[in-house]
């Protein structure tokens, strides 16, 4: 989704303000979500799985934490222009979707791993 | 005689084509869209009225209390006022349907994106009368066209000659086109009496007498200004004269804007003309003779007549295609290439060796084919300099700005350095060989900047790359006669029909002639397709703060007097509209509707949730409500002088000033005492003065919160400009404040420890300011885009602006003291190009409700090795622009990241050019010429009040000065950063200049150091805002007599603003060197006089950066400091 909306703010099919207020609406959501996810997992005790979402969401939390009081949330349409950051925003998405469609993979086989040992 | 008679003629008939831009916009008509506007507020505006509770107390102005039979009667009279809304809802529906009409084809985004050919075939015959009779010209001529084979053509010297040869044919052609012609050409005029006749019009007695390559050398250095003086209109042609008689060759340059800026443009206008009148005079009379004569051979003379001059022109095309494969070898070797240095000895610091008494020097290179930068002696800007030893950098007059490194004809088309610079005038090749350099690459441009000549163009069709929309200028290459190469992006496109008549010439078949193609600033009158909506009308909005400090500091006095005093010099049309809001712990309004017999004011207390209390009365017509107005800015100084009220409710002011501004845009001013403390956006104060003088850490550069970011968005997007003006005594947080401006395209101006009878200087300064700030042109919902040659890359934009998407700046105001800044990189190599061009196109809407388009082009060449780069550095543009990087580093880092990264950028430079010259002593701290003034920049930057740290400095100080860093234009930022110093007391009369009939003295520039502060002498710094004028102790006391009026310097007051006018030679030389400095510049500054006890002290000598202070280093341990970090960096 991210990479999408980025996508089109490159292309300039929106503009900055709207593109921003749509991503950071979901930047919440995403840190809480990826929390609890990895909560679950301690709790549960699946060690490497943990420890797999452990950095992405600390990296999440860290992001949100440290938006200078002044911006509009980690996406700031004034700043999203300058000094390539849509560039970075564009690679962060990318190696977040690699990484979630690789979780993916990863609950659905231990899914299906689990519904065979039952 | 008759030659002048026939000029005028001549341009007065072009001048009704040009002036008829009204037509576009009066398919809308104004009323209609005001209407319009007013109808939507009430639709929006009446349902939230009639629900709010009656809470607002109502008070008439004055002492006069407004009754409670009044403030029904108003309640009342509402009704009324909505049967009549119904009324013109009629008519605001049928102006909103076209309106939404309009809307719905464009979106806003796409405006300047968005471009039809197809134009209404009424405006086309309106601004070309002419054509219908040209437009069977094709059929004649169009069939020799395919046949011009144009590599194989030489053109320039060989120009000159193959036209003489043609020439004959041409005078008898002329001859004939007199006898039929209407223009009543006489016989008698021969070739070379013709040519004068553009020039005739400025200095006509002189000019019959003299021989044509006199005339040329002299008039056309002064000829382009005062023409345009002359024709005020804003559509000046001066210019074209020139071009029209003078050949390509001509100084086109000379599009000079400031006087000062005059004086060196005459220089290289002079040398340039003296080579082309010597070298081939005929061109000139070419040129004039088939602008006058071509129309008519048409139909006198047979039709293979003007095809051999058709031809002719086409070839003078060629220079154009300069640098692009195709056309590149035929080219060499008609024009060769002069060097950049010899040609232009004014702009060469280093060059007083080859002083401008050798003008031969000029003809003799310039006559030797082939020059280029590398094969002549070792350029000038590559001298190398010895940064520990020579003392004495600092050249005798102002740093020129480098010439960038192109054939004499481009560089004469080339947009002004004082509009557009870049930071390097030879463009790498590839983004490794910059990165080699060390040196950031960006621009630097004032596009809104006033100037004094600026060809206007009406034209229905306005000519641009189909592919990459970009406007076509002087450095496109014509293919053939129908079609042109853009040259950003190398699509070839189609020449309209339309563009082939050339309305200047009046000849046909000459796209190249074109003023667009001819000059490099230009401004286009834009059709329908580039609005959204019609036309905003200007609307002034002040907001003023009326709380007890404000009152106390007293600015209204001076506010309100210098509106009376501009009421009538506002700029805006019959349209213009005003208003007032004022606020302490509540926020009112001032109904100032026409027919009331004094002005209303209604306070609205719910700060919490703001409404305006009535739709439409509180932004009046200037004109029709002028006896309101003038009565509440006599009333409003001294209403509130007894107000208790200590609160400030900025947030909800600002909220209710958006509300009453977003119908229609336009431009609101703040007036701003204190911290705000009620209702949104209230703000903390966070500033510890005890960390003032700290060197470590500097806290709270960005703002406290986003309510101002935000409320700014909101702003852009309703076209609606805030400026800032913050007069106050105490911390204010302007780092929060400014945000309201910054992202809106406003202003700021910031006043610390205002007060309007304690501190003298700050009241002048705020009055002087507000004159400039109310007169000057503005303009209104713009947007900018630059674009730059494939392969290249904006990736950050500094200055005070939206950018709404990756090119695309929102300006919802930009005003003509606004400077911006980019950084570029280089995506793709640029080796399969020998030139690249920039350019910026500022859409916007002026004061009187066109809608035009400014457009600069700037063509830098681009070269391959390492020293090129360095030859071709613009260490101002650099230092700008390094500033402008260093502000966002310390907000979104740290300040002594920031001062890090500035010493850096000099070390590794140096660093980076000391390993290429390999024969250099590596002991010594060497740089190139054209960056020996780099790390005294530096320095000079790392000591000013944004990123100095040691010395005591406010917060609010400290911000204000990194705000006006992103948004001062090159030449006022370069002051700010590096002030001159003068010394003034000996002031002769040799090495003057004359500016209008006044003998202006140029005094030396002096080093920023105390030890040329000589106690016998009087010192004068220009700070760019503010002169400091210092006195020496022992300084002479016929001086002090009479240059300030005093008998003796203990007589000397204290708080001196105004030198006095003493009828004595050194009294008038000296106010004759301040005014002219005064005149350069769209502020005019404060003057200050300084004695030794004075308060002020301190303020001079922070200034004087090359000396020592208890936290910074001297510019001699700078340099050592640099050396040692260059000597570590440096193998062996």
């Amino acid at each position: 989704m991210p990479i999408i909306t980025l996508s089109d703010l490159e292309c300039d099919y929106i503009n900055a303000r709207s593109c921003c207020s749509k991503l950071n609406k979901w930047v919440v959501p995403e840190v809480i979500g990826h929390a609890v996810v990895t909560v679950l997992m301690l709790i549960s005790l699946h060690w490497f799985i943990f420890l797999l979402n452990l950095p992405v969401a600390t990296w999440n939390i860290y992001r949100y934490i440290m938006v200078p009081s002044g911006n509009m949330g980690v996406f700031d349409p004034t700043e999203i222009h300058n000094r390539g950051q849509l560039k970075s925003h564009m690679k962060e998405a990318m190696i977040k979707l690699g990484f979630h469609l690789l979780c993916f993979f990863m609950y659905l086989y231990s899914m299906i791993l689990a519904l065979i040992n039952d | 005689m008759q030659s002048q008679m026939q000029f005028p003629s001549g341009y007065g008939s072009h001048l009704p084509n040009y002036s008829a831009p009204s037509g576009h916009y009066s398919q809308v008509p104004s009323k209609a869209a005001a209407s319009h506007l007013d109808n939507q507020y009430r639709g929006s505006y009446y349902p939230g009225y009639y629900s709010a509770p009656a809470q607002n107390v109502m008070t008439s102005v004055g002492s006069n209390v407004l009754n409670a039979q009044e403030s029904q009667q108003l309640y009342n009279n509402t009704p009324p006022h909505s049967g009549g809304s119904n009324d013109r809802s009629v008519q605001g529906a049928v102006s909103s349907a076209s309106y939404s009409h309009v809307s719905a084809q464009q979106s806003y985004s796409a405006f300047d994106n968005h471009y039809s050919t197809s134009v209404s075939s009424s405006v086309a015959s309106q601004g070309f009368p002419l054509n219908s009779d040209h437009y069977n010209m094709p059929v004649v001529s169009g069939a020799m066209y395919p046949n011009v084979s144009y590599p194989s053509m030489a053109a320039g010297s060989v120009y000159g000659q193959t036209f003489t040869s043609q020439s004959l044919p041409a005078v008898g052609q002329f001859k004939e086109t007199n006898t039929f012609s209407s223009q009543s050409t006489s016989v008698p005029h021969s070739l070379q009496q013709h040519v004068p006749v553009g020039y005739n019009t400025t200095l006509s007695a002189v000019s019959s007498a003299q021989s044509v390559p006199d005339n040329l050398s002299r008039n056309l250095t002064g000829s382009v200004a005062k023409v345009n003086n002359q024709i005020n209109t804003g559509m000046q042609y001066g210019g074209y004269v020139n071009n029209q008689a003078s050949s390509a060759p001509a100084p086109l340059s000379s599009s000079s804007d400031d006087e000062e800026e005059d004086e060196e443009d005459e220089e290289a206008a002079l040398d340039s003309s003296s080579t082309t009148s010597s070298a081939s005079p005929v061109p000139n009379n070419y040129d004039a003779l088939e602008g006058g004569g071509y129309p008519e051979t048409r139909s006198v003379t047979s039709s293979p007549v003007p095809s051999p001059s058709v031809l002719q022109a086409s070839k003078a095309s060629k220079p154009f295609g300069y640098g692009y494969p195709a056309l590149q070898p035929g080219y060499q070797n008609a024009t060769p290439p002069t060097p950049v240095q010899p040609s232009n000895p004014g702009h060469h610091p280093g060059f007083q060796h080859y002083p401008q008494q050798y003008p031969g020097v000029n003809q003799l290179s310039s006559s030797l084919g082939g020059l280029s930068l590398q094969h002549s002696q070792q350029p000038e800007s590559l001298r190398p300099v010895n940064l520990t030893h020579d003392r004495n950098i600092l050249p005798v007059s102002s740093v020129p700005a480098p010439v960038p490194n192109l054939n004499s004809d481009l560089r004469k088309l080339n947009c002004s350095p004082d509009s557009f610079r870049c930071t390097l005038t030879n463009i790498p090749q590839t983004q490794a060989l910059l990165n080699k350099a060390k040196l950031p690459l960006g621009l630097l441009l004032h596009p809104f900047r006033d100037l004094t000549q600026l060809p206007v163009i009406t034209s229905s069709t306005i000519v641009r790359c189909r592919s990459c929309r970009t406007y076509i200028n002087p450095f496109v290459s014509f293919i053939d006669q129908r079609r042109w190469k853009c040259n950003l992006c190398y699509r070839v496109n189609d020449v309209p029909e339309e563009f082939m008549y050339n309305p200047l010439t009046r000849s046909y078949g000459e796209p190249h002639k074109r003023p667009e193609v001819q000059n490099s600033t230009v401004e286009f009158i834009a059709s329908s397709d580039y609005m959204l909506r019609p036309p905003q009308p200007a609307v002034y909005l002040f907001v003023l703060d009326v709380s007890h400090n404000a009152v106390e500091a007293g600015y209204l006095t001076i506010l309100c007097q210098s509106l009376l005093e501009n009421l009538d010099k506002l700029p805006g049309d019959s349209r213009t509209r005003i208003g007032f809001i004022t606020f302490d712990s509540t926020v009112q309004f001032y109904n100032l509707q026409e027919g009331l017999s004094q002005p209303q004011m209604l306070i609205v207390s719910d700060i919490d949730d703001i409404f305006l209390p009535t739709p439409d009365s509180l932004l009046v017509n200037l004109h029709e409500s002028k006896e309101l107005i003038k009565d509440l800015l006599n009333a409003l100084p001294n209403m509130f002088t007894n107000t208790r009220e200590t609160h400030s409710a900025l947030g909800p002011a600002l909220q209710a000033a958006f509300k009453l501004m977003s119908p229609t845009g336009g431009r609101i001013s703040v007036f701003q005492t204190q911290l705000p403390s009620l209702g949104a956006g209230l703000l903390h104060s966070r500033e510890d003065p005890n960390q003032r003088s700290s060197t470590k850490v500097v806290q709270h550069l960005g703002p406290a919160t986003d309510f101002y970011k935000k409320l700014a968005l909101d702003c852009s997007g309703q076209q609606t400009a805030v400026d800032l003006f913050l007069l106050s005594s105490q911390y204010s947080d302007l780092a929060s404040l400014a945000c309201i401006s910054k992202y809106s395209a406003g202003c700021i101006y910031y006043y610390p420890s205002f007060h309007h009878s304690h501190n003298p200087a700050q009241a002048e300064k705020l009055q002087k300011d507000l004159k400039r700030y109310l007169t000057r042109k503005i303009g209104f919902e713009a947007v900018m885009r630059i674009r730059c040659t494939k392969g290249l890359s904006i990736h950050t934009f500094h200055g005070n602006f939206f950018v709404r998407s990756t090119d695309l700046l929102s300006l919802a105001n930009v005003n003509p003291d606004a400077g911006y800044a980019v950084q570029m990189s280089i995506e793709e190599s640029l080796t399969d190009t020998s030139l690249v061009c920039f350019q910026t196109a500022l859409l916007y809407t002026s004061s009187k409700g066109e809608r035009r388009i400014r457009v600069h082009t700037l063509c830098l060449p681009v070269v391959s090795s390492l020293s090129d780069v360095y030859a071709g550095a613009d260490v101002q543009a650099i230092v700008c622009l390094l500033a402008n990087m260093a502000v966002d580093r310390s907000v979104s880092s740290s300040l002594a990241d920031a001062r890090d990264a500035l010493v850096n950028a000099v070390v590794d430079s140096l660093a980076a050019y000391m390993s290429t010259a390999s024969n250099l002593q590596q002991s010594m701290l060497i740089a190139p010429n054209s960056l020996k003034l780099f790390p005294l920049y530096i320095l000079a930057l790392l000591k000013q009040k944004a990123f100095r740290t040691g010395t005591s400095t406010r917060l609010d100080d400290r911000v204000y000065a990194m705000c006006q860093m992103k948004s001062q234009p090159l030449v006022h930022l370069m002051k700010m950063i590096h002030p001159n110093l003068y010394r003034i007391d000996k002031l002769t009369d040799e090495s003057t200049i004359h500016v209008n009939d006044r003998v202006v003295p140029q005094p030396p520039l002096q080093k920023l150091s105390a030890e040329k502060l000589t106690r016998e002498g009087a010192f004068l710094m220009d700070c760019g805002s503010i002169f400091y004028l210092w006195i020496g102790k022992n300084c002479d006391n016929n001086f002090i007599k009479d240059v300030l009026g005093y008998p003796n310097y203990a007589s000397v007051p204290q708080k001196m603003t105004q030198l006095p006018e003493v009828d004595a030679p050194s009294s008038e030389r000296t106010r004759s060197f301040i005014s002219w400095l005064r005149d350069s510049r769209p502020l005019s500054p404060v003057l200050q006089v300084i004695k030794d006890e004075n308060p002020a002290k301190t303020d001079f000598f922070q200034h004087l950066i090359e000396d020592r202070t208890e936290a910074a280093f001297s510019y001699y341990e700078f340099l050592l400091n640099i050396q040692q970090q260059i000597s570590k960096l440096l193998p062996s």
